[in-house]
């Protein structure tokens, strides 16, 4: 069965989030057939059309406007609406990213609608859209479908492999014009603490921490390999308690879920509520002294040593590798 | 001030997952209030306890609910409400807890709702922002600060690790994100306490709710575990050739750098 699905496209200092291209591709599954449109609300966020249609939108509707140059759900909610208003779509896609999971349950709200949230695969099977998504962090997992109102999704980064971008591809970038108007919160300061390099939910190489590490600074040779792979810095609740880094680094049960294609802890023990949080990753390797260490059970490869003797050797090894490479 | 948390009774964070019959097994289970949720108490008791007024705590669940409610009134929360679906919902998602919720606050008058920003079982962070969307009041999402002066609320947002400053106002409602403080264990005088403070049971009737008027939009079809991984290579030998063999795996074998 064709359906129209719209996917929203989220844009961070001027460029489009790859797992918004990750929603495209989660989008045409969806659609069966159907349209998939890419929807982008922004200042000034037109220029991104093409890139969208490149990557699998079959067009592109934007709306634009000065109240929209950062996210607030009154105004992205407003520019939303009006978009979905014009498409009546029947199927909906957002990122599992920060804008979506605050985004969607509003949305949802207002169409009367089902939210499956945090979709890690989708297949369609009889005529059902059936989504997959982890539950207790990912000690199970369920597979759920929406029974009424629009099929409506967020998915999880790195999951849902994005379609090949094709640069031959174009198409229509039309402009919705809305009035954003009465927003309710008002943000006055954005601090930046995670700027230095790639997310931690997105990124595709994870180099995590934990109590092993010892210090705040024990965590500079992390953040060299980090470096070196182009991946994020993560940690162990422990790390984080122990005032090694800052709670927004935390993998778990409590914290962040991740799934990249390669984890390696370092000096973390390996609690089941953090192997909540990171067992689900293609590829892990630990490094660990204690050879009894639990992460050792859910590890690919491991190293029984000193991280701080392991890591920089390894942070070598690497960068010999991308010179070779 | 009126101060509502909502609260949701979750599985311990040590337990092991199971199934039986298709379901997740609670046998023997410990069952604990959900971690991001004990933030929402603490936070409810500290606003309550520096501008005055009273915390009610609301869980939608069964009677098993009640423990954990329990618990959040002996760390300070004044009332608690438990509105027992137990016998009236067969199945329910986010959309049916929210209208639930909802139907409940919107009778009442009030000035701030807490909740965690996330249930560590179902995991979809869902449940605020919708009762938000239901009252039709601004919410803020993952907040790690909450300073109130008069009607006028200023957060701190987390937003993947930065942080937003936001000025808004009352009625609001915020969910809690880890950092928003410590929450504090309950005192023997405070368990004591908890005993005699007023807990209302609650049923759909009593809200004037039909069970179709909250029927899940969303159906689970199946559970299951995700295969147990097998246990990796452990290398040995020199240290310098353990690294380089690992390098040399993730390359060609595991084919990830």
């Amino acid at each position: 069965m064709a359906r129209k699905v719209l996917v929203l496209g989220e844009v961070r200092e001027g460029a489009l989030r790859n797992v918004s291209f990750e929603a495209l591709s989660a989008g045409k599954t969806i659609a069966e057939g159907g349209e998939v449109v890419g929807v982008l609300v922004g200042e000034s966020v037109s220029a991104l059309g093409q890139e969208f249609i490149q990557h699998g939108a079959s067009r592109v509707v934007v709306v634009e406007h000065a109240e929209l140059a950062q996210y607030t759900s009154d105004g992205f909610s407003q520019a939303l609406m009006a978009v979905i208003e014009e498409e009546k779509p029947e199927g909906l896609v957002f990122g599992h990213t920060a804008l979506g999971k605050d985004l969607s349950p509003r949305i949802a709200g207002k169409l009367n609608s089902g939210l499956i949230s945090d979709a890690t695969a989708i297949d369609v099977a009889g005529g059902n859209v059936v989504f997959t998504r982890p539950i207790y962090s990912g000690k199970a997992f369920e597979k759920k479908i929406v029974t009424d109102g629009v099929i409506f999704a967020t998915i999880r980064p790195n999951n849902i492999p994005a379609l090949q971008k094709d640069e031959s591809l174009s198409g229509e970038v039309n402009s919705l014009s809305v009035d954003i108007k009465d927003l309710r919160t008002i943000i006055k300061e954005v601090v930046r603490k995670a700027s230095e390099g790639v997310d931690l939910s997105e990124a595709k190489v994870v180099i995590a921490g934990g109590r092993g590490v010892k210090s705040e600074e024990g965590f500079e040779p992390l953040k060299e390999l980090a470096t070196v792979l182009g991946g994020a810095v993560g940690a162990s609740r422990g790390a984080c308690d122990a005032e090694y880094c800052d709670y927004s680094l935390q993998i778990g049960q409590t914290g962040k879920v991740v799934t990249p294609d390669l984890y390696i802890a370092c000096g973390i023990s390996g609690a089941i509520q953090h192997l909540a949080g990171m067992s689900n990753s293609k590829v892990i390797v630990a490094i660990n002294k204690d050879p009894e260490a639990n992460i050792f059970k859910v590890a690919d490869y491991g190293i029984v040593g000193d991280l701080f003797e392991v890591v920089p050797l390894l942070t070598e090894e690497f960068k010999k590798l991308k010179i070779n490479a | 001030m009126n101060i509502y948390v909502l609260l949701k009774r979750t599985f311990d964070t040590e337990e092991k997952i199971t199934i039986a019959g298709g379901k997740i097994s609670e046998d023997g289970a410990e069952f604990i209030i959900n971690p991001y949720d004990e933030y929402a108490v603490e936070e409810a008791i500290q606003v309550r306890d520096a501008h005055g007024g009273e915390v009610t705590v609301i869980s939608v669940g069964s009677e098993e609910s009640e423990k954990q409610l329990r618990t959040a009134l002996a760390m300070g929360a004044d009332k608690a409400v438990l509105v027992n679906i137990e016998d009236d919902v067969e199945a329910s998602d986010q959309y049916t807890t929210a209208k639930i919720i909802a139907q409940y606050l919107k009778d009442q008058e009030v000035d701030l709702i807490i909740a965690g920003n996330v249930a560590i079982d179902g995991g979809s962070g869902q449940v605020g922002p919708r009762v938000a969307e239901l009252l039709e009041i601004p919410y803020v999402t993952t907040i790690t600060k909450l300073e109130i002066q008069g009607t006028k609320a200023t957060v701190v947002r987390d937003v993947e690790g930065d942080s937003e400053v936001i000025e808004t106002s009352l009625p609001l409602l915020v969910t809690a994100q880890q950092g928003l403080n410590e929450p504090r264990y309950p005192s023997l005088p405070g368990i004591m306490k908890a005993k005699k403070k007023p807990l209302e049971q609650l049923e759909l009737d009593d809200l004037d709710l039909e069970e179709d008027d909250v029927e899940a939009k969303t159906k689970t079809i199946e559970i299951y575990l995700p295969p147990k991984k097998e246990a990796g290579k452990v290398l040995a030998g020199d240290l310098n050739d353990q690294v380089k063999e690992l390098v040399t795996l993730l390359h060609t074998e595991a084919k990830v750098v």
